[in-house]
């Protein structure tokens, strides 16, 4: 049998594209986890909310989703500060957010995912864009539009952020509180007030992130469940919020995926993400590129 | 009250709840009835992990979903009647406990936590790629005919089976609540590091409580494919169990056995009423409401009012 030279390039190719689009994906849990220590297991309903606002706003005024998601990112962060006050008031004060803080993000991820079911149905929704039936074709290789805008604006989102984060006074005093947060208390820093704005940021990708996946498929609301494995996974292989090492376990988990439904069929794809959160957990906890 | 009595108590109210149910002539209140028992255990199972222990378990629809389809392939394969396929899947349950235990509950509570999401979605795809036990398709599990001890209806044997489980897991529960082993899991709950340092072997007895809480999770399950005679994949791991057994404990109150009770009772309840009334969408988002509100504003739920009434009243 010849060798699927095609077959395989196109694998990779979409495992590329399709890691750029779980790096946006992960990147607020790499913050929120990996540096903030909030356990956000609700990240993935922001990122279905961020899909369908943006899907309202493009069905009723015809504007690019992801126009629209950057432009309303302001709401999506004043929506994680609101979050996180409620979050530190009642579980992280009174020192109670292992169990009861986790809970109460499992319950407001179940809300938003029922209240989406009661507004909107479980019919899946897409979106009209300009570019989502194009596909450039180099040689044997495909690259589709729609997986394409949505890798160029994520990569362009992931590098500013770390950028942000290693070049600027707020974003040194996020990456202290991951580190020490008694030392930034006595250096005269509020960490609190850190966790609450970085936070923000991180719902703030989420809803950038959700006008992506509607434009890379059609989204119902209980599809965020599948990313929960998913963004864990790419945090924790990632080495817990490294933002380089984000990207890479994004690259990784795409391509796993690629390969898995190229060659296995699609309906295995889901367990991949989950099973490697799985392995990292069980056998190298520290990451992929961990110490 | 010795732990002896109360179990002869426990199943003594049992048997007659089964014995008094027979005079019922609604059909529906059996098939209620079920759920909310099964609720009962779910919940029950959850509490002694996570209410004893304070490891949070997202996957309980990945236990309950092992011992349902323990039952479906032991039926399929050797036609396998009830009294084989109870014991069989709350032990492949245990084992799934056990081994999610043994890999994650060395790390960080909350990698149990998200390990036991994981497990819950890779046992699902597994489940629908399987085709013995019908895939994505479903299986049927045909009742049969012949109903044992002069009972009525199918159903009635189911429910009795369920009324003597939940008594179980709440004898349980209570024993392992005030036993030694109990204690040594409420000092990890407490304090994990203080517990390691007193002599507690913590990974040890995380890994039995794991073990413990999943088989009985896995119990609940294996009636469950003859509870509609149809089994399919989205159903047996439906999210609902899985808030469900997290919100029942948390508003029922997690220090003891009957915290798990009453949420169980309670919120089961309503929300069988809801979902005759008004629709199954409306009955878990009053769920997640009820779950959200209880852990910011009564982290103790019911049992903590009942102890702080109590208290009060001493004073």
């Amino acid at each position: 049998m010849e060798f699927p030279t095609a077959l395989l390039l196109n694998a990779i190719i979409a495992g590329l594209l399709l890691g750029g689009f779980y790096a946006a994906v992960s990147v607020g849990i790499s913050i929120s986890f990996g540096m903030l220590d909030v356990v956000n297991i609700a990240h993935p309903a922001f990122i279905i909310l961020g899909a369908y606002i943006s899907y309202i706003v493009n069905t009723h005024y015809g504007v690019d989703p992801i126009a629209v998601s950057l432009l309303l990112s302001p709401l999506f962060f004043l929506l994680g500060m609101a979050l996180y006050r409620v979050y530190y008031l009642c579980f992280e004060k009174r020192g109670q957010e292992s169990l009861r803080g986790l809970a109460f993000f499992f319950g407001i991820l179940f809300i938003t995912e029922v209240a989406l079911i009661l507004i909107f149905g479980v019919d899946y929704r897409t979106v009209k864009t300009a570019y989502a039936d194009t596909t450039l074709r180099l040689g044997v290789v495909d690259f589709p539009l729609r997986l394409v805008v949505p890798f160029l604006v994520s990569m362009a989102m992931v590098v500013g952020i770390q950028l942000f984060l290693t070049h600027t006074f707020f974003g040194r005093a996020v990456l202290a509180v991951a580190q020490d947060q008694l030392a930034l208390r006595l250096m005269g820093v509020n960490p609190v007030r850190i966790k609450e704005l970085a936070f923000a940021l991180s719902i703030a990708t989420a809803g950038v992130a959700g006008a992506f996946l509607i434009v890379i498929q059609p989204v119902e609301p209980s599809i965020g469940r599948e990313y929960i494995g998913l963004v864990f996974a790419v945090c924790v292989l990632g080495g817990m919020g490294s933002i380089w090492g984000t990207l890479l376990a994004a690259f990784v988990l795409g391509l796993a995926e690629s390969f898995t439904s190229t060659f296995f069929g699609p309906s295995w794809a889901p367990a991949v993400s989950f099973g490697l959160l799985l392995f990292a957990l069980a056998f190298r906890p520290a990451g992929l590129f961990g110490r | 009250m010795s732990n002896r009595a109360f179990a002869a108590v426990a199943f003594a109210i049992a048997l007659a709840i089964a014995a008094a149910s027979q005079l019922i002539a609604n059909e529906f209140f059996f098939s209620a009835a079920y759920t909310v028992l099964l609720y009962v255990i779910l919940a029950t199972a959850w509490n002694i992990l996570g209410g004893y222990t304070g490891y949070v378990n997202f996957g309980s629809a990945a236990f309950f979903a092992i011992g349902a389809y323990t039952t479906v392939a032991l039926f399929y394969a050797f036609k396998a009647p009830l009294i084989v396929t109870i014991p069989a899947g709350t032990a492949v349950a245990g084992l799934a406990g056990l081994g999610l235990g043994y890999l994650t509950l060395r790390l960080r509570g909350v990698f149990f936590a998200i390990a036991s999401l994981a497990l819950a979605v890779v046992l699902f795809t597994f489940v629908v790629n399987w085709d013995f036990v019908g895939g994505a398709r479903g299986a049927y599990v045909m009742q049969p005919s012949e109903v044992p001890f002069g009972l009525k209806r199918y159903i009635h044997l189911l429910f009795a089976i369920e009324v003597l489980m939940a008594a179980a897991a709440l004898v349980i529960a209570r024993a392992i609540e005030t036993s030694t082993f109990g204690r040594g899991l409420a000092a990890i709950r407490d304090d994990e590091l203080a517990a390691e340092s007193a002599g507690v072997p913590t990974l040890k007895l995380k890994i039995i409580s794991a073990t413990v809480s999943g088989a009985l999770m896995g119990m609940a399950g294996t009636t469950f494919p003859y509870y509609l005679s149809y089994i399919e994949p989205s159903s047996a791991f439906s999210l609902s169990y899985a808030v469900n057994s997290i919100a029942m404990p948390l508003i029922g109150g997690m220090m003891s056995w009957m915290g798990p009770l009453i949420g169980a009772v309670l919120l089961g309840t309503v929300q069988q009423l809801v979902q005759v009334t008004i629709s199954s969408a409306w009955n878990l988002l009053i769920v997640g409401v009820l779950l959200v509100l209880f852990v910011t504003l009564a982290p103790n739920g019911i049992m903590g009012w009942v102890e702080a009434w109590r208290r009060r009243r001493n004073s």
